[in-house]
């Protein structure tokens, strides 16, 4: 869902000299010709098409969220404000309450920008500044294959490989070493079955890396070489130029990369509903199973039977819904901020 | 403009193709039906043959069995399919008939060091307090108990249950809640449960998965997904107190000794039945009519179809791991049929001529 909607082009607003002037300069009279009212004609629809294709985009937003309101409407109003902050989700009794499935869905996703956002900043640094030139196709494409691998494909791999890897080896590890730290111990609490929240964190990393990693080095890319060659020419490291210039001349679009990862992070379904275990359950180890907004849907949709579990179901979704535009503008407001803060 | 691209002419000879597709495809006669999962393999097996032998197709959809509810309720398909039996209240109430179609049995597999298949025994109540979360550990005096010829691991048990609304956890919770007033109490009998411990499979594949890997795990599954995942089924004890293996007999052997004539609607679910063989865990899944049909040519095809599964299907749902219905519960259901289900004009639809 959160895929859609794209942040701004990383290069806007700072990249006026991108774009030759001569490229911008506008024919200072359009010739006449018996073709001119042609083409007025089809300027104007070509407007009209551009502008009914925005509007059926904004339309279609507007009628998924008002369905999903709709729908979820008897819920809200039968467990109301209590929906959100009660953990019990009892098919038996009817009485459902998204607590879970929320706190699954944010812990997931911040494992996975935990682990997914260094690595792709690392992996675009390293491409834009220390790559041979002749390995710097190769590894984009890679790490673009790596995007349009289907996520059913990471949730197999999650389960046949990164699961019994966690529970022979990593969770044990953990337990015994980590475990006894008084407050971080207990994330790593409980019997090594090895899924569970950080299976499912890890998988969601390892799919928002090539996201944030591809998007970031294009960003980077776009850093006025001028910048960059003047910054070496006066002595600086790489180190210092990724710091001083690279980091800071595209922190904006390196936001919307990050953004676009947690956008897809949070909405993951099938990758999740295979690792992380499927327990409407919160517990403060990451070791235990949870669940997430999407994968609860993913799960109980088909068979859920009665008006009542349906409808709570469809809540979740507009749950769902509103975290992600939450999460989203709040990006905006953030570059907007960040920007405003460097022109200064 | 020449005549042969007068638009009206045009739209004339496709409303004629159009219709002429219409009363094509009325003639090659096509049944559709929606809903449960579980017996998806072997309605598809069926109509197969079925349509060899007939040149009638049917466009089963395994959509769930609250899709397939949904879907009769609102007749978009001839008949509806569903894992868990509709009360008599709720089929009154929507003028539909219901029947046993096809049987299966549920098993709990377990994965522990050194026991193999059908070597483990569990009683009911032990089975109840493992997913309870009360018994937590391999080596518990209660499982200990029951198995003196088993060596038995300080091992933690990974309880693993089903994260989708299902028939088998219907008929799983069903047993759970008939055997122990604990779980009947705080957990209950339904198609999904608020589950008090343990990890969530989707579908019977994902609980054999994480059964199959997960060292210590204990798990329930079609006893077709345990036998092609090769996984360790247990012993149950049934109603007699008897100590039974999951096969194709002690599932029917439950079938035949259920009242199946005394229950309005066929709504038996075939958990902890009598009958020192019986297993304790068995159930049908069902089919789902209107009674009374707008189409009774329609009505007619689809009874005759599955008259014709229960005469000749049978070697095939073995062959797939069902069990097919007994002979003396066919019987109750043809007259039913021909009882309960009418043309809208009142006329019995069934026997077909």
């Amino acid at each position: 869902m959160a895929g859609e909607v794209r942040p701004n082009p990383p290069a806007e607003g700072r990249g006026g000299d991108i774009f030759p002037a001569a490229v911008l300069s506008v024919p200072d009279a359009i010739p006449e010709s018996p073709e001119a009212v042609h083409t007025g004609l089809a300027e104007r629809g070509f407007a009209l098409v551009c502008r009914s294709a925005a509007f059926a985009v904004a339309g279609l937003l507007l009628a998924v969220f008002a369905v999903l309101a709709i729908n979820a409407a008897p819920t809200l109003h039968a467990f109301g404000f209590g929906f959100l902050t009660t953990e019990v989700w009892n098919p038996v009794t009817e009485r459902f309450g998204a607590l879970a499935p929320i706190c699954g869905t944010l812990v997931t996703s911040a494992i996975a920008m935990l682990i997914g956002l260094p690595l792709a900043l690392g992996a675009a640094l390293f491409l834009n500044e220390y790559c041979p030139h002749r390995l710097r196709g190769p590894v984009i494409v890679a790490i673009e294959l790596l995007a349009a691998v289907p996520s059913i494909i990471y949730g197999m791999w999650g389960l046949l490989v990164l699961a019994p890897f966690l529970s022979a080896h990593f969770q044990p590890f953990m337990t015994a070493w980590v475990g006894p730290i008084p407050i971080l111990g207990t994330l790593f609490q409980g019997p090594p079955f090895g899924i569970g929240m950080l299976a499912a964190g890890l998988i969601l990393g390892f799919m928002v890396l090539p996201f944030i990693a591809s998007v970031s080095c294009q960003v980077l890319a776009t850093v006025d070489p001028v910048l960059r060659e003047a910054a070496y020419g006066v002595g600086a490291t790489t180190w210092e130029v990724c710091r001083n210039v690279l980091l800071p001349f595209s922190r904006t679009g390196l936001l919307g990369a990050a953004m676009l990862g947690l956008g897809r992070a949070l909405g993951e379904t099938m990758a999740v509903t295979f690792v992380i275990g499927n327990s409407h359950r919160i517990s403060a180890s990451l070791f235990a199973p949870g669940t997430t907004i999407s994968a609860s849907l993913a799960n109980e949709f088909t068979e859920a039977v009665g008006d009542t579990y349906l409808s709570s179901l469809q809540a979740l979704g507009l749950v769902l819904f509103l975290i992600t535009f939450i999460v989203l503008a709040a990006a905006r407001l953030l570059m907007r901020h960040v920007e405003r803060r460097a022109a200064h | 403009m020449s005549f042969a691209f007068n638009p009206v002419r045009r739209l004339a000879v496709c409303a004629a193709v159009a219709a002429g597709l219409v009363t094509g495809t009325a003639q090659a006669a096509e049944m559709t039906g929606a809903g449960a999962t579980f017996p998806y393999p072997v309605y598809a097996k069926w109509a197969e043959a079925y349509k060899a032998q007939t040149g009638v197709s049917l466009n089963y959809q395994s959509i769930g069995s609250g899709g397939g509810i949904k879907q009769i309720e609102a007749k978009t398909v001839d008949f509806g399919a569903s894992d868990m039996p509709l009360e008599a209240a709720d089929l009154d109430k929507n003028g539909l008939v219901q029947w046993p179609m096809i049987m299966g049995g549920v098993v709990p597999v377990v994965n522990v060091p050194g026991v193999a298949a059908g070597q483990m025994k569990l009683t009911g109540k032990v089975l109840a307090d493992i997913y309870l979360g009360k018994i937590t550990s391999w080596n518990d005096p209660a499982i200990a108990k029951i198995n003196p010829d088993l060596k038995l691991p300080n091992q933690p048990i990974a309880v693993v249950h089903r994260s989708d609304g299902s028939g088998t956890t219907f008929l799983f919770t069903s047993f759970l809640a008939a055997v122990s007033p604990d779980w009947k109490s705080k957990v209950g009998v339904n198609t999904a449960v608020e589950w008090p411990a343990g990890i969530g499979g989707k579908g019977n594949e994902g609980v054999a998965n994480f059964a199959g890997q997960t060292a210590g795990s204990i798990g329930y599954v079609e006893y077709a997904y345990a036998l092609q995942n090769k996984l360790a089924f247990t012993q149950l004890t049934n109603h007699d107190g008897a100590y039974v293996k999951p096969d194709s007999a002690s599932f029917q052997a439950a079938a035949a000794n259920a009242d199946w004539k005394g229950t309005p609607g066929f709504h038996v679910v075939l958990v902890d039945q009598p009958g020192k063989t019986s297993w304790p865990i068995t159930g049908a899944s069902f089919i789902l009519m209107h009674k009374s049909q707008a189409k009774p040519e329609n009505a007619q095809n689809v009874l005759k179809f599955f008259s014709w599964a229960y005469a000749n299907g049978g070697k095939m749902a073995e062959g797939l791991d069902y069990v097919p219905m007994p002979g003396p519960v066919v019987k109750l259901v043809e007259g039913v049929w021909s009882q309960d289900i009418k043309s809208a004009d009142g006329k019995a639809v069934w026997p077909a001529k």
